[in-house]
């Protein structure tokens, strides 16, 4: 990983993003979109994520192949955890 | 060190430890441990959301009426005192880089009032919550809940499971936050003594790393726990 130094700019413009994004998201829920509140709240939720990930730590500008593909598994094994246990308990009937 | 030497070795020190050729490489090492110990963090606190998705599946209607009753303002105060938290960071991180030691110190600071903050609010909305006896326990009461939300059928043992999950995973997170300050107070102990150089800051760039982390599980805890449902009620 090469020493990669970032414009103070630079910082607080992603600063500024997820201040507007927090912003919005707490707007949006009242506004009623039917089931896609829900899905808005998330994906504004996954974008912040990104924000942080990719440019607070740095994983855009980081060379090393083996930090991404320790991010990925994780990130893989979590959806295996939820989305295995929802196919069960979303397909089976409650008595 | 002669120029002639086949193999380069670089002189020895904190930031260069006698079982890595060169510093890059123990950099490099550093920082894969921690992402893969981020990587069971991901799981520890997966099992969490894993029981709050099939719970919210099973008693949406729970859910949505324990939701409205947080307090979104303090939530979203909260959630921009973690960013905040987040940028300070970032900046110190940075100012490590340069070698910058007193204004490491000073962003070392800031994050640590950022983290007291949080926990203060949140300490704040739980003590709210404990005079509403929404704390699930012998006392637990959600009378109020029905009272002011006609409009959803209401079952008190179901709205306990949802006050069980959100006490469980913000004070696991809250858990999280004091680990985080007291790792940054440590770091601001040795950012003062000038222990971190342009040389050797991965300390730093790793307590920096665990500080995102806990911040990145807010940002999903935030919406999934006050934004369920907020829109009018018919």
């Amino acid at each position: 990983m090469s020493v990669h130094i970032m414009s103070t700019k630079f910082y607080y413009t992603i600063w500024i993003a997820l201040l507007c994004l927090t912003v919005v998201t707490a707007a949006v829920s009242f506004v009623d979109l039917g089931p896609f509140n829900t899905i808005v709240a998330l994906v504004i939720a996954t974008i912040k994520a990104l924000l942080v990930v990719l440019f607070f730590m740095h994983v855009k500008y980081t060379s090393e192949k083996l930090t991404k593909i320790v991010i990925v598994s994780a990130i893989f094994w979590l959806f295996l955890l939820l989305a295995l246990s929802m196919a069960d308990y979303a397909t089976r009937l409650l008595s | 060190m002669l120029s002639d030497s086949p193999i380069a070795v670089e002189e020895h020190g904190p930031e260069l430890l006698h079982h890595f050729a060169n510093a890059e490489q123990q950099r490099d090492a550093a920082s894969l441990g921690m992402w893969l110990f981020l990587a069971t963090e991901v799981m520890f606190f997966g099992g969490m959301f894993c029981a709050y998705l099939i719970y919210r599946y099973w008693y949406y209607n729970e859910f949505a009426a324990g939701s409205r009753s947080l307090d979104i303002y303090l939530g979203t105060i909260n959630t921009a005192v973690l960013i905040c938290s987040s940028l300070t960071v970032a900046l110190g991180v940075r100012a490590a880089q340069m070698g910058k030691r007193k204004l490491l110190v000073i962003l070392l600071l800031l994050t640590i009032v950022f983290g007291f903050a949080f926990l203060g609010i949140k300490g704040v909305e739980w003590y709210n919550k404990y005079k509403e006896h929404h704390i699930p326990g012998p006392s637990f009461n959600v009378d109020d809940l029905v009272r002011d939300y006609p409009q959803i059928h209401i079952d008190p043992r179901h709205e306990q499971i949802y006050f069980s999950l959100y006490f469980a995973m913000t004070g696991l997170h809250a858990l999280h936050m004091i680990i985080g300050v007291g790792i940054f107070a440590f770091l601001t102990f040795y950012a003062w003594k000038g222990r971190y150089t342009p040389k050797y800051y991965t300390p730093v760039e790793l307590g920096g790393l665990y500080w995102h982390f806990v911040d990145i599980v807010w940002i999903y805890l935030f919406p999934l726990l006050y934004l369920i449902d907020r829109k009018p009620l018919r």
